[in-house]
């Protein structure tokens, strides 16, 4: 199994060096090679399990109730505007 | 007496009748952190000050009369728990100046159970791996010989019971980062259902599995802890409703007549020394009147590649968040081990592979949930080595990127199925490393395997071993 590197960690919003890139390549390969072996099971009609606990639907009333105030949450932002998180802009005027 | 060799019980007696505080316990734990931690590096950051004042309070709150369970008892955290104005790192540099600004359910809990928080302990860099050689604050070392690693991803838990720098840890599992680095050093560990402990405020790995449990001396200070973390909590969807017991009032029942489950495909390149160790814990069983019975249970090795699957595939999404923008650094500080790990649970999403490796993987999870149900109709519950060897050498996971996987082989079915499971020491090796014994049952079964645990416990010399220290 081939893996496009460069691709992946574009998607995965990760900066890598071209040196990094070839030794994951390598190393996530011999990882996949671990789980071929699950192609030997016949899994036909068997139903996924994406969970657990057998809890479905768990809500809660849609109501106000206290929460960290606007400077706890902001405690540990670098670049703060206005009590707003400041980021970078991504839309062009 | 050294004070910060005791055990929860025995801790919890002395301060009842007086005959010490818990300044002086917390100033022993202290102690034996400055002593030793320098060569163990169990712990990321020692909250000496705070610690002291917490004794302080519970000191004033006994002489009152105040009945809290863990009331002035010193415990050590790992360093994934999100903990109100104490920094919180999960060991990534991402998080290294990070400060919670909220408690995780788990600290609140104790916190109301009155326990003194000793500091925040090391672990693998996002609890990624079984050594903690991949925390970005440098390894932890086995107590037991510091030429050996502990186990992770609580390994640094683990560590600071067995070099009494605690009375007690909090560790999380998601598939053996409670119950492996417990065996490695020596210490009982449980890893509670998934659903039965609050994973709030812990800092997300895998958030269909990760389980937040004790790392003790004994399991009955293990029963102790878990009665305060079990229950229904509203910030976590997925904990159960389910009556929680009082877990410590029966350990003692009796156990004859249960049955108790071994099979064969657990034994598969354990250590002869290993596989020796849990061939003796018949004996003690059956004079306890439990029978032992053989069974079938799935492969292990097809539990490596299920979990390898989701466990990345889950992180890929839960790391997704570490942006730099709202907290912590940006995304260039990750390790090498969360890199990849990001990057192939990001393959194993896209688009085009999805049904090849994650629909598959949760399938084959159905049939292994399904295998455990079939067993747990035949016995009560199953014993097995806890892990393949003994604690291994330090360097040895240095870019083996399964190392964790073929470490955790024998605990990773039981993680995927959600079920609860317990390390006991079952002995040493010859150069005298730990060796344990894991205690699986089923879904909620925590009071079983707790009281079956107990009596093993009580019929064998392991847990009185005293390690002496010598550095």
């Amino acid at each position: 199994m081939k893996i496009n590197v460069t691709h992946i960690a574009k998607l995965a919003n990760l900066p890598l060096s071209h040196e990094e890139k070839q030794k994951f390549e390598k190393q996530l390969e011999e990882t996949l090679s671990y789980v071929e072996n699950l192609k030997e099971i016949d899994t036909k009609d068997v139903e996924p399990t994406s969970q657990v606990t057998g809890l479905e639907n768990v809500t809660r009333e849609d109501a106000a109730s206290p929460s960290l105030t606007q400077e706890e949450a902001l405690s540990n932002t670098k670049s703060i505007h206005n009590g707003f998180v400041k980021v970078t802009a991504i839309l062009e005027q | 007496m050294n004070l910060n060799q005791l055990t929860i019980t025995e801790a919890k007696k002395g301060l009842k009748k007086k005959k010490f505080s818990s300044v002086d316990l917390t100033n022993a734990c202290l102690e034996q952190i400055k002593k030793y931690d320098k060569h163990i590096n169990a712990y990321i950051s020692v909250t000496e000050e705070k610690s002291l004042k917490q004794a302080e309070k519970a000191d004033q709150k006994l002489a009152q009369g105040d009945n809290s369970p863990l009331l002035g008892i010193p415990l050590s955290i790992k360093d994934n728990f999100s903990t109100r104005g104490v920094r919180t790192t999960a060991s990534s540099k991402v998080l290294d100046e990070y400060i919670p600004p909220y408690n995780a359910t788990v600290v609140s809990r104790l916190l109301d159970a009155g326990m003194v928080m000793l500091g925040k302990t090391n672990m693998d860099a996002w609890a990624h791996g079984s050594s903690t050689e991949t925390s970005d604050f440098g390894t932890t070392k086995n107590p037991w010989n510091i030429n050996h690693l502990p186990g992770g991803s609580s390994g640094g838990a683990a560590a600071s019971v067995a070099s009494y720098e605690t009375i007690a840890a909090i560790g999380s599992e998601t598939a053996g980062s409670i119950r492996q680095p417990a065996s490695w050093c020596g210490v009982v560990g449980l890893k509670p259902t998934y659903g039965r402990v609050s994973r709030y405020g812990v800092i997300a790995m895998a958030s269909s599995l990760d389980s937040p449990g004790p790392i003790t001396r004994t399991v009955e200070d293990s029963a102790l802890i878990l009665e305060v973390l079990a229950g229904k909590d509203e910030n976590d969807a997925t904990t159960s409703e389910k009556t929680t017991a009082t877990y410590s009032k029966n350990l003692n029942k009796d156990i004859s007549g249960i049955t108790i489950g071994i099979s064969d495909d657990y034994f598969q390149g354990v250590d002869e020394e290993v596989k020796q160790a849990i061939m003796d814990t018949y004996k003690p069983f059956e004079k306890l009147g439990a029978k032992i019975k053989k069974i079938k249970l799935f492969d292990p090795k097809y539990a490596i590649a299920v979990y390898t699957i989701l466990q990345r595939s889950e992180v890929s999404s839960n790391l997704a968040r570490y942006d730099g923008i709202r907290y912590g650094h940006d995304r260039s500080f990750f390790g090498d081990e969360a890199k990849r790990r990001i990057m192939l649970g990001t393959y194993t999403l896209s688009s085009g592979y999805y049904d090849a490796y994650y629909k598959k993987a949760q399938q084959v999870r159905t049939l292994i949930i399904k295998d455990f149900e079939k067993s747990f109709g035949e016995v009560d519950i199953i014993i097995a080595p806890t892990s393949p060897t003994t604690a291994l050498p330090v360097g040895a996971s240095k870019d083996q990127s399964m190392f964790g996987e073929l470490a955790d082989m024998l605990v990773e079915p039981s993680s995927i199925a959600g079920l609860p499971g317990i390390n006991v020491p079952a002995g040493f090796s010859k150069n005298r490393l730990p060796i344990g014994m894991q205690i699986i049952g089923p879904q909620f079964s925590e009071e079983l395997i707790l009281n079956i645990a107990h009596k093993y416990e009580q019929e064998t010399p392991w847990h009185t071993t005293k390690l002496d220290i010598n550095l």
